[in-house]
């Protein structure tokens, strides 16, 4: 427990020069994209020069760049994220307000892929090369090079709009007025489209992480031994073969988070949840650069938050890794 | 086999006519007896950050506040002057153009239960309309005063004549009446009524929730008898594009307005049983397809060069590919369905290639070695699908007369800075508004001294003395025909000089179930209060 503890806090006191990093970046790229939150507002009102004027003193978007950041980095230092001008409240508020739909949509989705792709992939190693293999190693890729947006559109029309088993779109139904249990299955019945629109574009990688991993464990002479020792076929495929595979697939959990983050924005999108990556969207549409700032340094930590995680999962899966990280 | 009917102009205006018989003929005749209660779902692609339509008048605010904030008058198919009484039910201007008196509605409450007086009314004008809304600053500039005799007469003074037929026409967008004892303490643009506004309207505003949906609910005390039908209505936040027309068809909402369904998804929802396309209802929120041209790019301040690209675009291919007929070809600054101002006594700029050709050559611009006269950059706004697929065709119609014309796509602020603040473009493609009178947002689209940044105006530095007397002149001409006349000259000139080539114009369309009734029934349903709106079961 004392080693896991140490990962932490080196894990913690290593992520303040990388958030730093993304913020100051982040800040530049926004910064030099045409067009501030005044000339993003303007569009949707109209007005004219002097209200355009009193709107960019009122934002504080008459002040040089450098003061803006050096500003927002010292209200940042008092764990404050500041204020959004989009939407006139502040920004901590309008991302917790968000972040449960996007976890939500992000775990669900990630155990889709992780769980069903590396059981499917234990099905496809086991024999690798058989006509089972070759067919889920084809159909999965044919899943993954489908965009997301296109895979979501294709499962409402179907699901949504002909069969009506499953709502369109949203988080649950508006204004319904349901608690408890109720609730959770409507948001569970809302979820079942995005989540697998999600879950089945990045089960592919899985999958053929375990294929390959085991098709490597099959050569190696542990499972000739095992085999000369009389071991059951099915022992050996799960004991033997199909948890060696698995190491690779907890690293590529981790990485695979971002990516998820990613692909949410336009699941979001397509499904009308209103979670992270939607609002990362209307932040860089609205030129909102504190509440933009806010969603990465949130995303960031979550990020590295799972990364953390599944190193712990890798020192427990595999102890070598964790007497390396306690004596480095 | 409507398609066939659009091909000519006529054609598009007797195509939309049938479109709209087919669509309108069957609710007149049912004339049922209206249901109480039931709860509308609309789509909405948009949330506005600042609700408040006496501050912000614009569509996409109108489309929730006009709910719960009301006008003086709303538009009107069949009342004087094309208007409908709402809170005024009497105005009149004196002949002086001095001063407008609005008699005010008796017994209409708050819906925080106070009563609404003309000081109300007051307030609203001269602390917002006046100098904080986006249009109000240009109509009502000349505010001085507002005279409140007893608490159901308002009595506008103006410092200069002022056509009362302006004031009348700026009714319905621009005088949305919020309650001064919310508003008179701190500062108003940071109101939190601003995010949940306070009105005298059908509907009170009960929820938003961000990213999800906005709520409205029935106000029991409305002033209009037996109304409003409804109970609620929600407001579902779908940004995709492609949502709506799901939505609609799997019956989680009811209606679509402002052409959340894509236009090239009509012909299929059409057919869909239950579901109508509907056209009719935006007569007074008439969106225009303009060329913006930088005059002070050499090429461009040259005549001959404006008259050879309004001469390069095929309007009625444009309406008909672009708009897949939902559209009209224009022929000058007023759209063809104003029924005050319009005319068609102007230039015109048939569809004609080698005469676009002729005139580049006569203006000194020889194709080179390559087939190129001269380049420029070619900045669609990223408002609309069809301003940005209109871009498209410009710049290949404009390489058919030898212009090599680079595309810039921007989104939304990118483009509001590049054209408008920066100047950094040669020809635009904008979509401006009219809103029943040149004066209160198209008149700006080619008067001269407007300062930068300001959009939809004139950024293109042209500037034309005539033109600008003309302007000037109609601004304090107090006659209506007088007033009509000189439009009517801006028009010409306008079409003469090209400062800008307007090329279509369009309303939107509502896409709605049968269940729905009241639809469309005046020039700015969309926008408009939805009172006598319901809901069969």
């Amino acid at each position: 427990m004392n080693r896991a503890l140490r990962l932490i806090r080196r894990r913690l006191i290593g992520a303040i020069p990388v958030l730093l990093i993304v913020i100051v970046g982040t800040f530049l790229l926004l910064e030099t994209a045409p067009g501030d939150a005044v000339d993003a507002y303007i569009v949707s009102t109209g007005g004219d020069a002097g209200l355009i004027e009193a709107l960019r003193q009122r934002w504080g978007l008459d002040q040089s760049p450098m003061t803006r950041l050096a500003t927002y980095l010292w209200s940042l230092s008092h764990l404050d994220l500041g204020h959004s001008v989009t939407f006139s409240r502040p920004i901590l508020d309008v991302i917790l307000e968000r972040l449960p739909n996007t976890l939500l949509l992000m775990g669900s989705a990630t155990a889709l892929s992780f769980g069903l792709g590396s059981a499917l992939g234990i099905v496809a190693g086991a024999k690798p090369g058989s006509f089972r293999d070759r067919f889920l190693s084809i159909g999965s890729l044919a899943l993954y090079a489908v965009p997301g947006f296109w895979l979501g559109l294709v499962l409402t029309v179907l699901f949504s709009v002909q069969l009506r088993w499953f709502p369109i779109s949203g988080i649950e139904t508006i204004a319904s007025g349901k608690t408890g249990l109720g609730r959770a299955l409507d948001i569970g019945r809302h979820l079942v489209l995005p989540v697998a629109a999600l879950g089945f574009i990045y089960l592919a990688l899985y999958l053929r992480m375990m294929r390959t991993g085991m098709a490597e464990a099959w050569r190696q002479d542990f499972v000739l031994a095992a085999k000369a020792r009389g071991i059951s076929l099915r022992r050996i495929v799960i004991r033997h073969v199909a948890r060696n595979a698995l190491l690779p697939l907890v690293t590529m959990l981790g990485l695979q988070s971002a990516q998820m983050l990613g692909g949410s924005v336009v699941i979001e999108t397509v499904f009308s949840v209103p979670g992270l990556g939607r609002l990362a969207q209307e932040a860089v549409a609205s030129r909102d650069t504190p509440l933009l700032l806010g969603i990465i340094l949130v995303s960031a930590v979550l990020v590295i938050a799972i990364n953390l995680i599944v190193d712990i999962l890798y020192a427990f899966l595999d102890p070598r890794v964790g007497a390396s990280e306690a004596t480095a | 086999m409507m398609l066939d009917f659009r091909i000519s102009r006529r054609g598009v205006l007797a195509g939309s006519a049938v479109l709209l018989a087919s669509t309108a003929l069957p609710r007149i005749a049912e004339a049922q007896e209206p249901k109480k209660g039931g709860r509308l779902i609309v789509a909405a692609d948009s949330e506005p950050r600042n609700l408040n339509p006496a501050i912000v008048a614009s569509n996409g605010v109108f489309f929730i506040s006009s709910k719960v904030v009301e006008p003086l008058a709303e538009a009107s198919f069949d009342g004087k002057d094309g208007l409908a009484p709402r809170l005024a039910t009497s105005w009149e201007g004196s002949a002086d153009g001095l001063s407008v008196t609005f008699k005010l509605r008796e017994g209409v409450t708050w819906h925080d239960g106070k009563p609404f007086t003309s000081a109300d009314v007051a307030f609203s004008a001269l602390q917002i309309w006046k100098p904080l809304q986006n249009l109000g600053r240009v109509v009502f500039k000349d505010l001085e005063a507002v005279d409140t005799p007893d608490e159901h007469t308002a009595v506008f003074k103006f410092s200069k004549p002022t056509p009362f037929q302006l004031i009348r026409n700026a009714l319905p967008p621009l005088t949305a009446v919020v309650p001064k004892h919310l508003y008179e303490t701190g500062d108003i643009a940071e109101n939190p009524a601003n995010n949940a506004p306070v009105g005298t309207g059908p509907f009170k505003f009960a929820e938003h929730k961000a990213g999800e949906y906005y709520r409205l609910e029935k106000n029991a005390s409305y002033w209009g008898k037996d109304l409003p039908h409804l109970d609620e209505i929600v407001y579902r936040v779908l940004p995709d594009r492609a949502a709506a027309a799901g939505a609609l068809e799997a019956e989680e909402i009811h209606l679509a307005a402002f052409s959340a369904v894509p236009l090239a998804d009509l012909e299929r929802i059409s057919k869909v049983p239950g579901i109508s396309v509907i056209s009719k209802g935006y007569e007074a929120l008439t969106y225009q397809l303009v060329v913006e041209i930088n005059h002070r790019r050499k090429e461009l301040a040259d005549l001959k060069v404006r008259q050879a690209i309004a001469h390069a675009i095929d309007k009625e291919f444009v309406v008909k590919t672009v708009f897949l007929g939902y559209a009209t070809p224009s022929t000058g600054i007023v759209p063809v369905n104003d029924k005050q101002f319009y005319t068609t006594d102007v230039p015109q700029y048939a569809f004609d290639v080698a005469k676009a050709n002729a005139l580049l050559d006569e203006a000194g611009y020889p194709r080179a070695d390559n087939g190129t006269r001269f380049a420029l950059k070619l900045l669609p706004a990223p408002y609309f699908n069809e301003t940005k697929q209109f871009g498209s065709y410009l710049r290949q119609a404009l390489a058919e007369i030898g212009i090599d014309a680079e595309l810039v796509n921007n989104d939304a602020a990118a483009h509001q800075k590049a054209v408008y603040t920066d100047h950094a473009f040669d020809l635009a493609v904008g979509p401006p508004v009219f809103r029943g009178d040149p004066a209160i947002s198209t008149t700006i689209l080619v008067q001269s001294g407007i300062p930068d940044g300001v959009p939809f105006s004139n950024q293109g530095g042209y500037r034309n003395d005539e033109l600008d007397g003309i302007i000037a002149k109609a601004a304090e001409t107090l006659d209506p025909d007088a007033r009509i006349a000189l439009y009517r000259d801006f028009q010409e000139k306008v079409a003469e000089d090209l400062p800008l080539i307007n090329v279509a114009e369009w309303g939107f369309i509502t896409v709605a179930r049968d269940t729905v009734k009241n639809v469309s029934n005046n020039p700015r349903w969309a926008v408009s209060n939805w009172a006598d709106t319901w809901v069969e079961a």
